[in-house]
């Protein structure tokens, strides 16, 4: 059996993928990123095929990326946005899914509040479905272009090391990448206030600190999470302020850091709470580029789980 | 239901023995042991009686949620599962805080004649944890006994006057024992899974933390505490020091906190969504040691039943909540048979909740209650929910082959329950 015979049919999150399959996976993304340079941004790879992104939480530019990523290769795209709403009315995740996939939809592109949503979907549809946000459980595309913008930069994952900062206990990304990046060889360092950093996320390859200058001492990426308001209004930090000294990414913290170390930040951000303007607009700054990675990175995805063997 | 006014059961046997014998009961009493058959006869096929089982921790859901399960329901399913006598808990809508509901309860129940209601009252108002209910006049109606499950007592002057109070009319107060404010939105277990799931945590400590507080009270005030549906390794510790130091207290462990931990959430499957949450496996096994050391006082199924499409929703939304009384006995045999024992699970069932409620200790003797129930111990069969009388038609062990199934439950001398 090859490392690549058994393909995962959805991407909830890593568990089913080896390394091999998700570097195939990123592989591909170059040659996604070739077709977003061409003055016609668009190959027939999913013609005929319909994507249907179904969103019971917010998330404009998630949703636009996915979508942007489907069309791109020639999918029909439908868009159900249920919002929190309809579940309060007593909608549940099956009821909306098995009408949905009635309508004969190809593949399912899900982002709900609660963690195990996707999981939930996957089980009722039995389509494809990429998880794009689950509450905090998993956010796998995310991790994927914050992996494939970091292998752009260095050309490689294996050995390297990503601090991510900020508010761990709440974040999807980070527990995507603290799953992605040791599969593929990186180190993760996770930091934040112990409010905020939950001690059994310490994994293999993932360690945990609160001191964010350890954090980012041999890092070559560091990664801000977005603290909101509503971490300090249930008590986890004394005000955003006070977070802000400590932990904010800022050109005075990145001054611990390897001088080719790269900012990355999962968006939408908090200027000046968990990252300086100075800095998410500075040269280390790979933040719109990890936008950009993540178009590529989804067609990919969409790809592999709908036609491809990446 | 099937009604005689005397009754023979023949070829029976009672636990560890391997004599057939046939009991005769007459007007809802055992008339003896081995008489000459007299009135209906009834063939037991070899299996083995016990008194029935005792629930002490019962969601039937009546008045208000009949879409969850209702008195009939509840109460057939209880006796299906072997038990004669469920007490059922006060958070419906209304709350059970007014002996007229008390009474229309057990009014009802007695006249569907499945196993025997004995409804508890809430210890507050409304289950509002703050003014007492009127306790007297509840116990006089046949609240059997007190307590606000559903909600924890936050407010611990509330539960010092509650236990005083209820002390002095010879009740027992059960609590469910959460800090609200440790446990906050959590879902399932802290710790490492939840962490990985993403998932609310509801730390162990919320539970420790509570209990420890009700057992100054209930030192302090020398009234008669239960605790429900005990979780972890480390509350079963401070119960058990209590205990030695002479405080009042009891507690009682669920069969699905022994047979499941936090594990199961990775299916982010909400019918394993219970409070207190499933734990890890080191709290399953010290639980299961205390059954075994007398330091876990009884079981309790904690039946809660809610309908299919609320399981259905996600896990941050579902209501908590297992239900599984239809199966109680069987899941306790297949799994802890060996380790048990017949008798110590059937004590477990019966004796010890009853001494932990204050009620007279059930036997099979001649001039007691016919409340008995025949266990077929070697049979398997798989669990159905097409059989459940239960409205919730399912449960975690749907396909699972289990023995030890309840073929009669007979309850006040009548028929409450015959398997096909």
């Amino acid at each position: 059996m090859n490392a690549l015979s058994s393909k995962p049919k959805h991407l909830l999150d890593f568990q089913d993928w080896s390394a091999e399959r998700l570097n195939a996976l990123l592989d591909n993304a170059d040659t996604m990123m070739q077709v977003l340079d061409r003055p016609v941004k668009k190959v027939p790879a999913l013609q005929g095929l319909t994507v249907c992104t179904v969103f019971f939480e917010n998330s404009t530019r998630t949703r636009v990326s996915f979508e942007l990523a489907a069309r791109r290769m020639s999918a029909d795209v439908v868009s159900f946005a249920a919002g929190a709403s309809s579940v309060n009315k007593g909608e549940s995740i099956r009821d909306t899914i098995e009408v949905l996939t009635a309508y004969k939809v190809d593949a399912f592109v899900v982002r709900h509040q609660a963690a195990g949503a996707a999981h939930l979907v996957a089980r009722y549809s039995g389509k494809p479905v990429i998880n794009a946000g689950d509450g905090r459980r998993a956010h796998p595309t995310q991790a994927l272009l914050d992996a494939y913008t970091i292998r752009r930069e260095f050309g490689t994952l294996e050995g390297k090391t990503v601090a991510i900062i900020g508010d761990v206990r709440h974040s999807r990304v980070a527990r995507s990448n603290a799953e992605l990046l040791p599969k593929l060889g990186a180190k993760v360092i996770l930091c934040g206030p112990a409010t905020l950093l939950p001690r059994e996320l310490a994994a293999e390859g993932v360690t945990l600190t609160t001191d964010p200058r350890e954090a980012v001492r041999n890092a070559d990426a560091v990664m801000a999470l977005r603290l909101q308001q509503e971490r300090m209004d249930a008590g986890y930090v004394g005000s955003l302020q006070d977070y802000a000294r400590v932990y904010q990414v800022n050109e005075d913290l990145l001054a611990f850091a390897p001088n080719e170390a790269v900012v990355l930040h999962p968006g939408p951000m908090n200027r000046d709470v968990e990252i300086s303007s100075e800095t998410a607009d500075g040269p280390r700054s790979r933040i719109l580029a990890q936008v950009e990675n993540g178009q590529a990175v989804r067609m990919s995805t969409l790809y592999h789980l709908l036609v491809g063997r990446a | 239901m099937t009604q005689h006014s005397t009754l023979t059961i023949t070829n029976i046997r009672r636990p560890n023995s391997d004599t057939s014998e046939s009991l005769t009961i007459e007007n809802g009493l055992i008339k003896g042991w081995n008489l000459p058959e007299e009135g209906q006869t009834l063939d037991g096929n070899g299996a083995t009686i016990v008194p029935a089982f005792i629930e002490p921790h019962a969601h039937l859901r009546e008045p208000g949620q009949e879409q969850k399960e209702d008195l009939a329901s509840g109460l057939a399913a209880a006796a299906a599962g072997g038990y004669g006598t469920v007490v059922s808990m006060p958070n419906t809508a209304p709350v059970v805080d007014d002996p007229a509901i008390v009474r229309a309860l057990i009014d009802k129940a007695a006249a569907l004649g499945f196993a025997r209601l004995r409804p508890a009252a809430a210890l507050t108002r409304g289950q509002d944890g703050e003014q007492l209910a009127e306790l007297a006049l509840l116990a006089e109606a046949g609240a059997a006994v007190f307590t606000d499950d559903g909600r924890t007592n936050e407010n611990a002057r509330t539960l010092r006057l509650g236990l005083e109070y209820a002390h002095s009319l010879g009740k027992v107060v059960s609590v469910h024992a959460e800090d609200a404010g440790l446990r906050a939105g959590g879902v399932m277990n802290e710790g490492p899974v939840s962490e990985a799931l993403g998932l609310p945590g509801n730390p162990a400590a919320a539970e420790t933390a509570h209990i420890a507080r009700d057992i100054e009270i209930c030192r302090m005030t020398g009234g008669r505490l239960h605790i429900q549906h005990l979780s972890t390794a480390r509350a079963l510790e401070l119960v058990k020091a209590a205990k030695t130091q002479g405080v009042n207290i009891t507690c009682e462990v669920c069969p699905h906190h022994l047979l499941l931990t936090d594990e199961a959430l990775r299916s982010f499957d909400a019918v394993y969504k219970v409070a207190p949450p499933l734990r890890t496996q080191s709290d399953a096994q010290a639980l299961l040691a205390g059954l075994k050391d007398g330091s876990v006082d009884c079981l309790a199924t904690d039946h809660a039943p809610h309908t299919r499409a609320e399981k259905e929703l996600d896990l941050l939304q579902a209501p908590s909540g297992i239900a599984y009384i239809e199966i109680a006995f069987p899941l306790l045999w297949t799994n802890f048979g060996a380790e048990l024992g017949l008798q110590k699970i059937v004590e477990l069932l019966t004796t010890d909740v009853a001494r932990v409620l204050g009620w007279p200790v059930p036997s099979l003797e001649a001039g007691q209650p016919a409340d008995f129930t025949l266990l077929d111990l070697e049979t398997v069969r798989p669990v159905d929910p097409a059989t459940f009388k239960s409205k919730a038609k399912f449960n975690p062990w749907v396909g699972q082959d289990l023995k030890g199934w309840p073929m009669l439950t007979v309850v006040d001398g009548q028929v409450a329950f015959e398997r096909a």
